[in-house]
Formats: structure tokens, sequence, C-alpha cells
């Protein structure tokens, strides 16, 4: 491998890292800081791809699609939310694995009922579609540096709303420990739905964002639900930070066990990583739990 | 004693009319939920449009359509096809869209004597020494739309291809039907993870290896991913990508768009086949369902214009299993793909072209055909099948 070589594949992984940061980081603030484990937040995934694809074949412009869909994911978290999650977080964990499970089968197959079992096109503007020389002879896609680019954004935005603002010390507080946060004033449930809609808007960005590369298909979330969970549990539950660092060696593990390993191997190298971490760090790089 | 055997011959008689007229019974069995369900609902819709062109009879016999869907997964396929034999008592099983589904399904089918006629899936098992009297394939063998780009690549003197295919039993006999006529040199062979959705690393690694042409053989949403990501990369331009038409047609085709435009499919046929049976048969399709059909929709409304012509020569008895199977062997009809005929494996022998991915008048991207890469294509395992007398 040249050191070109190595440098490109090694961008590969930061931004598959970062791409799936976007999706992660929802879902550990849901998971860490309510205690909830909800899996359908790949339907919340799949919402905002559709969304998106829905008004792009419309107006065709994709600037207007982040627009529209970033708040519609969010708006269907929060129904999402209300009428049904809401009524699980004294459950257990089993309870909410079932009720989440079941809200993917009927996302899946309400939204193949309303769009149809064909997959979605969303197209790029031409600014952002194409290549740049990063290195001499070597195009990297310029979409895959937006997904960079906005994933390091909103990796620096939640940073900075979590440690610096009175709204993420509440979250704060909440995650460490929630029935003291309650006795020391903290409005609980309205956190709560407020973090669930920040959590179903990222999931949903990140779907818009991975639509010009992936496919936009009934099922879509789910594949991109289980690394997602891996890079929660490798960070450590309710950690943005965990989740960051995480979601980038997930991503550079996978690009390089892929490259240099047999494909069996290299499709479980995340795991093993998983595991591995696991061993030595059994709540995961940054717990937040104590 | 002459009045009783009037009434008897007109009681026989009546029998033999109603007998006419009771329904033949097909199973269509296909996946219809999960990811992979557009296959099998192109395979309906074309399967139905053919029936409805045809009053909903064939060989003169009203149709009794019994539908189940697999969900891509052979123990529910099997439960459902145990059902239909025993149940539904059904005539012919078909519409299986995987070849995992068909090797699950067709034994106990063709075991209880049904006759298993596959619009899609393509095992070489029952094309080679598992061939069976009463099992027809009018679709393809799985190989064949490889081997024919193979063929084309290496009649072209291209020399370094790079080859790519998921992980799994498919991915690796398109690889294998691939290698059977291209004799160049492969710069690279390279599995990727079953379900993969980002090839970045692997495109990377192509791009440094400076094959001349890619061939890929990725399904559904694994191609409309890598396809995509190829052409963002900016590698479509210099290095073409091949495939066969399953990774090209209209069941992906409008979810990649223009990423596709330029890349070749080797195929059997495409929506722009020129003879007068395909050009009606895709203008109806558009006006009934709103898009321009795939090949396996072809397939499947080819499969009935096949099953009517074979049973009205025998007049729609399709219990007299033995004349049943010979008028399928022997079956005249026009055929979508025009030149088309059973093989001793019955499975087809067919023409494939060359085709390359364009935009139709209204900016749609189909496939063009431009050349005849071969005529009357048979596949590798005919030469296993002892086909038995009956």
């Amino acid at each position: 491998m040249t050191a070109a070589l190595f440098a490109e594949q090694l961008l590969n992984g930061i931004q598959l890292g970062v791409m799936l940061f976007l999706i992660a980081s929802g879902l550990t603030l849901v998971f860490g800081i309510m205690n909830f484990i909800n899996l359908a937040h790949g339907s919340l995934y799949m919402a905002g791809g559709f969304v998106a694809a829905i008004v792009y074949r419309y107006t065709g412009s994709f600037a207007l699609a982040v627009l529209v869909a970033v708040p519609a994911a969010a708006a269907i978290g929060v129904v999402m939310e209300r009428l049904v999650l809401r009524r699980f977080y004294g459950r257990g964990h089993l309870d909410q694995v079932l009720v989440t499970f079941a809200l993917i089968l009927i996302m899946n197959e309400g939204t193949r009922m309303i769009f149809g079992p064909a997959p979605l096109l969303i197209g790029l503007p031409a600014m952002l579609s194409g290549s740049v020389e990063i290195l001499p002879g070597v195009g990297y896609p310029i979409f895959r540096l937006t997904i960079l680019l906005a994933g390091l954004l909103v990796a620096g935005l939640l940073y900075l709303i979590i440690m610096k603002t009175r709204l993420g010390m509440w979250v704060r507080a909440g995650a460490s420990n929630r029935p003291m946060a309650s006795a020391m004033g903290v409005n609980v449930p309205v956190i709560f739905s407020l973090l669930f809609a920040v959590g179903a808007a990222l999931a949903g960005l990140a779907g818009i964002m991975a639509g010009p590369i992936l496919s936009v298909q009934v099922g879509m979330g789910e594949p991109i639900l289980i690394l997602a969970l891996v890079v929660t549990v490798i960070g450590g539950i309710g950690s943005i930070r965990g989740a960051f660092i995480a979601a980038v060696m997930v991503g550079v593990v996978d690009t390089f066990g892929r490259v240099l390993l047999t494909p069996a191997l290299g499709s479980m190298a995340i795991f093993i990583l998983m595991a591995a971490i696991l061993t030595f760090r059994p709540k995961g790089l940054f717990p937040v739990h104590g | 004693m002459k009045r009783h055997v009037l009434t008897a011959a007109a009681t026989l008689m009546l029998t033999g009319a109603a007998m006419a007229q009771e329904p033949i019974k097909i199973g269509f069995l296909s996946t219809f939920s999960g990811p992979s369900a557009q296959l099998g609902q192109e395979l309906l819709d074309g399967f139905k449009l053919g029936l409805e062109q045809n009053g909903n009879k064939l060989g003169g016999r009203p149709v009794e359509l019994i539908q189940a869907d697999d969900q891509a997964k052979p123990d529910v396929a099997r439960q459902h096809t145990d059902k239909m034999l025993e149940r539904d008592k059904i005539h012919i099983l078909t519409g299986i869209n995987f070849s995992n589904v068909m090797l699950a399904v067709a034994k106990p089918a063709l075991d209880a004597g049904t006759f298993v006629y596959s619009i899609n899936a393509g095992p070489s098992q029952y094309a080679g020494s598992q061939c069976h009297p009463y099992y027809f394939n009018v679709s393809f063998q799985n190989d064949t739309a490889p081997e024919a780009m193979g063929l084309y690549l290496q009649n072209k003197g291209i020399k370094r291809m790079y080859l790519m295919a998921p992980n799994y039993p498919a991915g690796k006999d398109f690889l294998a039907g691939f290698k059977r006529f291209y004799k160049g040199e492969i710069v690279g062979e390279v599995y990727t993870t079953f379900g993969q959705l980002d090839y970045a690393a692997d495109i990377a690694q192509l791009r440094a290896a400076n094959p001349q042409g890619v061939f890929f053989f990725y399904p559904g949403g694994m191609g409309i991913n890598f396809v995509k990501q190829y052409n963002q990369a900016g590698l479509s331009k210099t290095v073409p990508l091949y495939g066969p038409s399953f990774s090209l047609d209209q069941t992906v085709l409008p979810a990649i768009g223009d990423a596709a435009l330029g890349s070749f499919a080797s195929a059997f046929w495409t929506e722009t086949t020129d003879n007068p049976q395909s050009k009606k048969f895709v203008a109806d399709f558009e006006a009934k369902y709103g898009r321009l059909p795939s090949p396996n929709a072809a397939n499947a409304f080819d499969g009935v214009r096949l099953l009517d012509a074979a049973l009205t020569s025998i007049g729609g008895k399709i219990e007299d299993k033995a004349a049943f199977r010979k008028a399928l062997e022997n079956v005249k009809f026009t055929s979508l793909r025009g030149n088309f005929k059973f093989n001793k494996n019955h499975y087809p022998v067919q023409d494939f072209y060359l085709t390359e991915i364009t935009k139709d008048a209204k900016g749609r991207p189909i496939m063009t055909v431009r050349e005849k890469i071969d005529s009357n294509h048979e596949d590798a395992y005919v030469k296993d099948c002892k086909m038995a007398a009956n």
C-alpha cells in the first residue's frame, strides 16, 4: 500500500466514522440519558431519507430537501414519543426493545405501502457532485467531504451545547443521576421530549446525508442501526464524546479491515474491536453512569 | 338400457365440460415484504398483466392465483409450499425469485407431482444433475448473463479486468460464470460483505490496481450504493462498469439516476428490445403501472404467454401431466426476447446482447442495445443433465 493510498483509505475511514457518528449521537443521547433503548432510531433515519427523496423529486433541490426533512424527522420522532414511547420509560429494557422493534416493522411496511417497494433517488446539486484532487492523482468525492464537514459541525455544536450551556448541564445531570436531577428542579419530561426530538432530527439528517451515496429504500435503517449500536456501546452509553471517538475508530477499523483482511474476517473486525474494548472497559470508553 | 347409456354419456360429457371449466391453480410464491419486496412485485405485476391480457384464462380455462410471501426466507417458503400443495392442490408452483428459496421448495413440489415453473430463479443444480421432467425455467440460468459479458470483453480484447461481487453463493457463481469465457488478466477479484453499505475503501483499492474495466454483480440496494459511489469517485468516465443486467435494470436504475450512464450490461431482454410484442408489452406495462418494466417483469409476462401456448395446444388439460410436459417442451410462442427455446434441461436457449445505459426521451436511464454478443447461448450445466423420460 502506497502512502497516498494509505492516506486516502484513512480519510475514507474517518468519513465513514463521521457518518456513523451522525446516527449514533442521537441514539446515545436517548439511550444514555433517558435509559431508553430505541431500536426504531433506524426508522427515523429512513424517514429522513424518504422525506428528502420526495422533496427532491418534486423540487429538484437538495438544499430544500435538507431543510424540510430534518424538521420532518424530528416531528415524526416527537409523535412517536408522545403516542407510544412515553408510556414505556418506566418499563424494563425488554419491553422497550419489543415495542420499538414493533415500530420498525410498522414503519417499514407502512413506508412500503405509501411509497412502494422501489428504491428512491436523491440527486446532488452540481456543486456537490464530482470529485476534487486531494493528493496528486487521487480524486475524492466532494459530497463525502461535505458529510465529513457536516459531521464535524454537528459534533462541535453538540459538544458546545452539552458542555457549555445550562440546558447541557441539565442533560448531563439527568444522565448521571435522574432522580436527583429531578429533585433539584430539572423538568425531566420536557428535557426528555426535547432530547428525543434532537435525536430524531440527527437521525433524519444522517438519513439525508446518506441518501446520495446509499440506496433510499425500505429497511435502510436496520444495517446502519447495528453499526450505530456498536458505536454507542464502544463509546460508553450516553457519552457524545465517546460516540465520536468510537465512531471514528469503527470507521477506520472497518475500512482497513476490509482492505487488509479476507472478507469473512474483515466483516468481523469491528465486532472483534468491540469485544476487545468491552473486555477491558466493560462500560465502554467514556462511561457516563458511574 | 339405451336410455341409460345416453344418460351416462351425457353425464360424462357434463363432467368433462365442468372439468374444463375448473380453474387451473397456480401457486405464486415470491418476496413481497422486506428490502427485496420490489422483485416480487415486478414479477407479480408482469404475471398479472399477462393473465389480464389473456382474459384471466390459460388454455381456455380460468386461472386461480394463490399468492404467498416467502419473506426471502427458505423456511417460510417451505411452509407456504406445503400448504399450497396439500390444501390448495396447485397444478403449478411459480413466482420464486431467489435461488436459495427455489432449492428449498422445488423438491417437495416435484415429489408431489406438481410442476415447478420458474420465471426468475435459475439455480445451477436443476440445470445439471438434478434436472427434472416437471421443472421448467423460462427466465435464465444464473451463470449465463455474466458468461455473455465475459465473452464480450474477451472478444473485445480488454486486457485488465477487476471483479467485484458480494461474498455469498450467487456472487461467486456470477464471477465464476464471467471467468468461464474471459481469459484476460484479472487484476483483482474482491468479495465484499453481503449488504455492505459503503464502498469507498474498495473503490480506492480498485483505482490503485488501475484496471481497464470493472465487472461487478451487486443486486438491489448494494448495486445502487456501489454505482452511485463509483460515479462520485470520478471513475466511471475512465474505467467503465460492466455488469449483468440484474445490476443495471429498471429495479435499480431509477434510484441510481444519471450515475449509471455509460455503464454496460449484458442482457437477454431490455426495455428497448426491438420487436412488436416487446414494444407492446413495454407500452402496456407503463400505461398500467406508471413505470418501465424490468427484465424480471418481462420474463413473468413471457411465462404466462408460454403457459397459455402450451396449455392451448393440449386443450387446457393440465391434469394430463405427460402431455403437459411434452407441450411445454415443444411449445411455439413468440417471446418478448425474440429467439427462445427450451434446452434438454428445460432451461432457455436464448440470445444475449450488449447494452449501454443511456437516457430515453423523458430523461430516464434505460438499457439501450448496442450489439448482439451471442446467439443461442446455452448454460454450462446442460451436459450434466440426464433428463428422465417421465
